[in-house]
């Protein structure tokens, strides 16, 4: 359930779920998304789910907080569409070439490479969320020991692939991009195609996916 | 093949296709894009006779170099620029806010802008473009949208595949305003900063960073001191939220932002303000003042009324 309503600036409302994050809140988070997109609210003009929260934007020319807000509070989320969550493969490569932060975890893990990757790679991960960039999804949960904040001051360019760490998660960078997401490896994978309108992301909320590791050679030819 | 189009001699720094921008698509991660500064945007398209949601050339700094081949067109500048248009035997000083008509071979050079960022260029008529989600606006960071979700490019080729037949001249007095303070409502992690931060936020100048684009705007200046968490769980954004990341300097989310950020947020930037923050240049001071929901609201309405009676004046 919806723990608490406010404004974000004059034209989002801001729905907090609380702030825990596992599967059933985002379950919730999902379901009310589904919901408010089925229904299509004069003036909503994008929603965002996260782990425990839904960003829902409006055009202040349309409508306001006031009204949007109400609407909210009296709808009933359905039981959440069924997803179609797939189970898939990446294959990343964590030559020194890709893994700009190794050096970086080495430290704040007080774990050596190899131990890092090892708690990194053959794990399934549940994909919470897509966004920040066209199709970059949000992974979780790594285990206690590999959970290090973000730079403290973000990259202007993260390269185009990058699998990268924070806190309890994992994403893949779909472009490059402004980031500031601890650097493990590149997969040569492409994860966001906008040529599909209809389905433009190759992971989406719900799935489940696994980390092989690949050499530099086999990342070279992947796309050959 | 289109026998009406424009050529890019110089294509100018970060010129791309803009319109309305695309909505509906935050939760797959794409931004709305869109023109920058949305009523210099609809000015233009009203100055050539255009539907006011058609696309239009938005440049940066300096602007490009286009020659146009084809029948008689009418073409408008808005924003605060500096161009001249060439005929075939005369050069002239252009100026925003007026329509010329230009005809096969004249050429217009838009030099850049002054004391400003983005500048718009109208032609009376509808560009030959591929639309993405129902808009051609160009996301250069995702290859989305028109020309490949590329900026224009040198020796390019430009099809129009319309030419407006109302080609009356058209002309008005805007000036683009400059504001003292840019109006901002409480962010959601407000309580984040120490009293010390929150005062800094609200009463010292920040400067506009060159590491600015149509993603965000950095800012430099005194450092906002955190004390709860420098990260907060990724979470949804929309433009004009400002976080601020553990090196205390806040970024502005602009029209191609991330559409999940892990930062807390300070404040958001109250529309009303939208459209002249982002035409602070490199350099420029910026001043927060902070005002309640319901004052932005109202703010809003009088801007948005203010747009259209300038738009039918027009």
């Amino acid at each position: 359930m919806i723990k608490n309503i406010s404004n974000l600036g004059d034209a989002a409302l801001y729905c907090d779920f609380g702030n825990e994050v596992n599967k059933s809140i985002n379950s919730e988070v999902i379901k009310y998304f589904q919901t408010i997109k089925e229904k299509k609210f004069e003036g909503i003009n994008n929603l965002t789910p996260s782990y425990n929260k839904l960003i829902i934007s409006y055009d202040l020319k349309k409508t306001n907080f006031k009204e949007v807000k109400n609407y909210v509070e009296n709808i009933n989320p359905e039981d959440s569409i069924d997803i179609n969550s797939k189970k898939l493969e990446i294959p990343v490569c964590c030559h020194e070439n890709f893994s700009m932060d190794i050096k970086r975890l080495e430290e704040i893990l007080k774990l050596s490479r190899e131990k890092i990757l090892e708690n990194f790679l053959n794990k399934e991960y549940f994909c919470y969320m897509t966004g920040f960039i066209a199709g970059m999804p949000f992974f979780g949960d790594l285990d206690e020991n590999m959970r290090a904040q973000r730079l403290e001051t973000p990259r202007v360019k993260v390269p185009k692939g990058s699998v990268a760490l924070t806190e309890q998660f994992a994403n893949i960078y779909t472009f490059e991009s402004p980031g500031g997401w601890n650097i493990l490896g590149n997969t040569p994978l492409d994860v966001f195609d906008s040529s599909k309108e209809d389905k433009p992301n190759l992971i989406n909320p719900g799935d489940t996916v696994v980390f092989k590791e690949i050499t530099l050679d086999q990342y070279k030819n992947y796309n050959e | 093949m289109s026998s009406n189009y424009l050529e890019i001699i110089r294509p100018g720094i970060n010129t791309t296709f803009q319109d309305k921008g695309r909505d509906h698509l935050y939760h797959i991660g794409i931004p709305f894009s869109g023109a920058m500064d949305n009523r210099n945007y609809l000015i233009a398209n009203k100055l050539v006779n255009n539907n006011l949601d058609s696309a239009v050339i938005e440049f940066a700094y300096q602007g490009p170099h286009i020659k146009y081949s084809g029948e008689k067109i009418n073409c408008a500048i808005t924003g605060d620029v500096i161009f001249s248009i060439k005929k075939k035997d005369t050069e002239i000083e252009g100026k925003c806010y007026e329509s010329y008509q230009i005809e096969n071979g004249d050429e217009i050079n838009i030099i850049s802008t002054n004391k400003s960022v983005y500048g718009y260029l109208a032609l009376g008529g509808e560009f030959d473009l591929k639309f993405q989600w129902n808009s051609c606006s160009i996301n250069t960071k995702a290859n989305i949208g028109s020309n490949d979700g590329k900026k224009l490019d040198v020796g390019q080729r430009i099809n129009l595949k319309k030419i407006n037949s109302n080609k009356d001249i058209k002309k008005t007095n805007y000036i683009n305003t400059k504001i003292e303070n840019i109006r901002v409502i409480k962010g959601t992690n407000f309580d984040y900063f120490s009293e010390e931060g929150k005062q800094i936020f609200y009463e010292n100048e920040f400067t506009v960073s060159k590491l600015s684009d149509r993603m965000g705007m950095r800012l430099e200046g005194p450092k906002i001191d955190n004390i709860v968490n420098t990260n907060i769980k990724s979470e949804g954004l929309i433009k004009g939220v400002i976080q601020v990341p553990a090196d205390g300097n806040p970024i502005i989310m602009l029209s191609d932002h991330g559409t999940i950020g892990g930062y807390p947020k300070i404040g958001v930037v109250a529309s009303v303000d939208y459209d002249r923050l982002v035409q602070m240049s490199p350099g420029s001071k910026i001043k927060f003042k902070e005002i309640n929901l319901s004052d932005a609201e109202t703010l809003f309405k009088l801007y948005e009324m203010e747009t259209q009676n300038l738009l039918s004046q027009i």
